[in-house]
This record gives C-alpha cells, sequence and structure tokens, in this order.
C-alpha cells in the first residue's frame, strides 16, 4: 500500500455536533468531514439523518476510536459488520483508526491506551489490521496516539513499533503530529527523529490539533488551536510526505465552525511553502 | 492478583498486562479523586518512572480519565436523575453504578443499561427519593432508545385492518418504549430541562477533566400519579405521549407477542361499559398507525 491509496482531499476539519446548523443551513465551503464512525453506528436517529444531510453535500472520511487493534482479545465481528454499514454509507475513501488498546475480558475502557511495543504484539496488532481491512474492504491507516506512560515491557521505540506494524499490516498511516509532540513531551525523545523515522510513504492523513500543557505532563484535549512547534512538526511532515489529506481535530471548548475551520486552513500555508521548495 | 510479567512472551503475557492495566484504571478513585495505594505495585510492574512523573502518577492520569470520561457520560444521559438527586448524591450514585457495572459495549450510549436495576438494589444510594428515581432512571434510559434506536417498515394500516384478530400478532417500534410510571415524571422532566441545556453526549477521542459541579435550580418533586406513558421518536424527535390505560395494556399485550384478540380482551378486563370500546380502539390503532408503531 502506498499513499496513491490515500487520495489528497485537502484540508478538512472534525464533523461536530455544535456545528451541525451551521453545516447544514449555511453550506460552508469545506474540502472534507472526518466524522467518529462511533457516533452513527447506530440504527436510526438524529445521527443518520445528520449525515445523510452531510453526505449530499461533502466528502466524509471514517475516523474510529473503538476498534482496538492492540488488544489481547479478538477482533469483535458484530461490530466490524456495523462498521461496514456505515461503510458503505459514507463510501469513505479510507477508515482510520488508533494504535491503541481499550478492552480487556469484555471490559470497555473508551480510552486509546498505549500498546506495549515488542515484536510479537506488533505481528498480532498487524494481523488484526489485516482481519479488519480485508472485512472491511476499504483501506486502513493507523493513527499514533497520545500516551502518558511507556511500558516497562517496551523493547522497541513507538516509531519502530508503528513502522513494524504497517509494513506488516499493509496499511496506511494516519500520522497525528498532536500526538507526536504531546509523546514526545511527555517521554524525552524527540518529535523530529520520530517524523523522520516513519515510512512516508505509506502516510495517508494527517491530524493537526491543540493540547493542554500542565506542570508535569502535556494532554491530548483538542481544546485549543494548533500550537507553533506543532506547525513547525507539521511543515516537516509535509517536507517528507508530500501533499497528504489534513484534519484539525477540535472536541472539547469547540468555538465557531468558521474559527476551527479558519485554524485549519492555516496548513495551506505549510502546503504552499512546500510547493515553492524545488525538488 | 498476579503481577505483570516482565517480559511478554505470548499473548497471554499481553492479555495478562491489560487485564493488570484495567483493573487498576476501574477500580474506584479515593475520595480526593488519586489511585488507590496499593497500585503502587502494578504502576512499577507496568509502567516507566522518568524524571517529571513516577510510575504511580502516570498510571493515576489514565485512571483518572477514565472516571472522569464515563462519569461525564451519566451526566450527560440522565440530567433529570441529577436534578432529582442534586448533584454530589447523583455523582455518588454514579461512582457505585461504574463500580459495580463497568461498561461492557464499544459504545458508552449503553453505559446506563442497568442504573434501574442498581437503583432498586441499593435503596441507601437514593433514600427517600428511590421510587421516583426508579421511574425517572427508566425514563431516561427510554429517551436513550428513542433517540437512536431503529425506525422499521412500518406496518400497513389496511393489512391491520383486514387481519384475521385470532391470530394476527404485529411488533413494535424498536424506538418505542412502554412505561407503567407511578409518578407525572413527564411533566417534570420538561419542567427540569427549561431550567438548563440538556444534550445527549457523544463520543470524542478527548474526555480529560473532572466536570465541576454546576447548581440546577430545584424543580418541586414530581406529583405521585399513575402514568401510563409511551417514549418514542418522531421524525428525529423524542417525545413523552400519555396513554389511557387500557390503551397502554393493549400496546403491552401486543409488545409481548400476544394476538389483537388476546391483547384487547385483556387490556378490555376491566373496563366499564360507558364507552363505545369497539369505536375507541380503532381509533387508538389508526393514530398508533399513523404515528408509525407498528411493525413486522
Ligand atoms: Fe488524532
Amino acid at each position: 500500500m502506498h499513499n496513491t491509496s490515500f487520495p489528497n482531499l485537502g484540508v478538512g476539519i472534525g464533523l461536530r455536533v455544535p456545528h451541525y446548523r451551521h453545516i447544514l443551513e449555511k453550506k460552508p465551503v469545506c474540502d472534507w468531514f472526518e466524522i467518529i464512525s462511533e457516533n452513527f453506528m447506530v440504527d436510526g436517529g438524529r445521527p443518520l439523518a445528520v449525515l445523510d444531510q452531510i453526505l449530499e453535500q461533502y466528502r466524509v472520511v471514517q475516523h474510529g476510536v473503538s476498534m482496538y487493534f492492540g488488544n489481547a482479545d479478538p477482533i469483535n465481528r458484530e461490530h466490524l459488520k456495523k462498521l461496514k454499514r456505515l461503510v458503505k454509507r459514507t463510501n469513505t475513501p479510507w477508515l482510520s483508526d488508533h494504535l491503541c488498546w481499550g478492552s480487556v475480558n469484555g471490559r470497555y475502557s473508551h480510552d486509546l491506551l498505549p500498546i506495549p511495543y515488542t515484536m510479537s504484539v506488533a505481528k498480532h496488532t498487524a494481523q488484526k489490521i489485516r482481519q479488519a481491512q480485508d472485512f472491511l474492504e476499504v483501506p486502513i491507516c493507523v493513527e499514533n496516539v497520545s500516551s502518558y506512560a511507556e511500558f516497562k515491557q517496551n523493547e522497541m521505540t513507538e516509531w519502530e513499533f508503528l513502522s513494524e506494524v504497517v509494513e506488516r499490516a499493509d496499511c496506511g498511516i494516519l500520522l497525528d503530529v498532536n500526538n507526536i509532540y504531546v509523546s514526545s513531551q511527555n517521554h524525552d525523545f524527540d518529535p523530529f527523529d520520530y517524523l523522520r523515522a516513519v515510512p512516508h510513504h505509506r502516510v495517508g492523513q494527517i491530524h493537526i490539533a491543540g493540547h493542554r500543557r500542565y506542570d508535569d505532563i502535556i494532554l491530548d484535549t483538542h481544546d485549543h488551536p494548533v500550537p507553533d512547534p506543532e506547525w513547525a512538526l507539521y511543515a516537516e511532515a509535509i517536507q517528507h510526505c508530500g501533499h497528504v489529506s489534513t484534519l484539525l481535530e477540535w472536541d472539547d471548548r469547540i468555538p465557531s465552525f468558521d474559527e476551527v475551520h479558519n485554524e485549519a486552513l492555516k496548513a495551506n500555508q505549510f502546503i504552499h511553502d512546500h510547493d515553492l521548495v524545488p525538488a | 492478583m498476579t503481577s505483570c510479567p516482565p517480559k511478554l512472551h505470548s499473548l497471554a503475557d499481553l492479555r495478562e498486562l491489560q487485564r493488570s492495566m484495567a483493573t487498576a484504571l476501574m477500580s474506584p478513585l479515593t475520595r480526593d479523586d488519586a489511585l488507590r495505594a496499593s497500585f503502587k505495585d502494578s504502576a512499577q510492574a507496568l509502567i516507566q518512572p522518568r524524571a517529571k512523573l513516577d510510575s504511580f502518577d502516570r498510571l493515576e492520569i489514565y485512571a483518572r480519565q477514565y472516571w472522569f470520561r464515563l462519569l461525564d457520560c451519566l451526566y450527560d444521559d440522565y440530567p433529570g436523575l441529577r436534578a432529582l438527586l442534586g448533584e454530589r448524591r447523583f455523582h455518588q450514585l454514579s461512582r457505585a453504578y461504574l463500580a459495580a457495572h463497568p461498561s461492557e459495549s464499544w459504545t458508552m450510549r449503553n453505559l446506563g443499561r442497568h442504573l434501574e436495576a442498581f437503583i432498586r438494589e441499593q435503596p441507601k444510594l437514593t433514600g427517600t427519593k428511590q421510587r421516583i428515581a426508579i421511574d425517572v432512571a427508566r425514563f431516561e434510559w427510554a429517551q436513550v432508545l428513542a433517540f437512536d434506536e431503529a425506525a422499521l417498515k412500518p406496518l400497513n394500516i389496511d393489512k391491520l385492518l383486514g387481519s384475521d384478530p385470532a391470530t394476527f400478532t404485529l411488533k413494535l417500534q424498536p424506538h418505542v418504549s412502554l412505561l407503567a410510571l407511578d409518578h407525572a415524571i413527564d411533566d417534570w422532566f420538561i419542567a427540569v430541562r427549561n431550567t438548563e441545556h440538556v444534550s445527549r453526549s457523544e463520543t470524542s477521542n478527548a474526555r480529560i477533566e473532572s466536570r465541576a459541579l454546576t447548581k440546577t435550580k430545584r424543580v418541586p418533586l414530581p406529583k405521585l400519579q399513575k402514568l401510563w406513558l409511551v417514549v418514542h421518536r418522531s421524525g428525529t424527535d423524542i417525545y413523552f405521549k400519555r396513554l389511557d390505560r387500557e390503551a397502554w395494556l393493549l400496546l403491552h399485550s401486543l409488545s409481548e407477542g400476544k394476538t389483537l384478540l388476546t391483547a384487547i380482551e385483556s387490556a378490555l378486563a376491566d373496563a366499564t361499559f360507558d364507552r363505545d370500546w369497539s369505536a375507541q380502539v380503532r381509533e387508538w390503532f389508526q393514530s398508533w398507525a399513523a404515528l408509525g408503531w407498528f411493525t413486522h
């Protein structure tokens, strides 16, 4: 799989409830929207009615939070079937979820928990991504998560683990530069080392977002504009990966649609600068 | 409790690591929202300390995140119960409930599924308000269902009227709930809702901080009153509809798979003779079919 499997859709934002009315009434220009799959994996009602209206006007890509490829538990078939019904509805060109685990023995944390980075876990995780990809019949991108803990059991770095998994699964990467930055601060590594090490030809999408800095830790809160050090990472990512669909996530203390959209559109400046650099 | 293996050799080891971490995250926090000190050993077996934060602090971040995220979900889905009990008591109930019923579903939408039963089993948590709390919990769970359960292909009224009542059965739409309540919860809920903004929660991948307690305006307690209620969806909106006792009993029998004839007979078993029941039943069916409540 190469990033030609992931067409460049431009710069989009995450579809969120406070913006529904504005989007449906004003139909603002926006390259694409990312939806959280789980919010629409329902059997009826307002979520699906809104989604169908959005689909009439916009390109939509699905982003999930509950596939948990890193779970020791096997992949949940019923969950995959529901997801596939949604894939058929949205016609999503690819689908993303996180490189994380989240439930064990049938109990759910509803969190994106870090995986222990070992070769055997990489093989196990890659196998589950392959199963999902085969069943869903749509390319998958896995996203690196923000983390606050590293396991003592780790045998490799996160970027080595990510690379190992995506090569074995033959899948794409949703590179979240905010998450790279947050984890680099929390675990004392150089985010540029991470950025340079991942297989760039597999990057199908980039996430940008804001976070919150506390005394001892940075939390991945998605409730701020994108800070400057992260834009620097983004610029470097574009240098390596070329034109890649870019999406701003804003999940809490959500400002107006225009404010969120304008923040996302700042990405165009870096894409433009990249185009000016001679090959 | 077995401790986590220092090296992961197998899938069983990975499961053990995940079980060990999940046990820490899902066990109740202390009164100050801290991870219990008894998880120090687990933290040390699992997590790399770094200059700024040690293993325990790092595990605690995830534990707090787990609890705040799930508490937030109940907070959003049960505004009525929250208004009835007050913020503090509702918070205590939520913590006790989640400790007894961790999430068993990939979606947080199902989190409140056992709340009514839990309130029944744990009378101390709601005290003198237990009876009302049971009604409110049922009413709010019915709204969760009405919000996004399926609306299947509705049954055609002509098919219903032309059927043989001795054999004909039908189903209610999944988004329709029939509730026999002991309090006038519907009017009360609307009064509560008017005092604050209420919206269903949705999944996002960032939910970090504990919610500050907010003061809600007191609404007088719901009146003691037998209520025969339907909670349902029409278009994309949720509605509550009061029914006559006989009408509710009729729908309830049908929802249990009884034939039309049996359902009508049992619903009208205690009915008085001062009404034209056959005209009444026909009128009911017409209005229910128009609302699309019936399916195959
Ligand atoms: Fe992300």
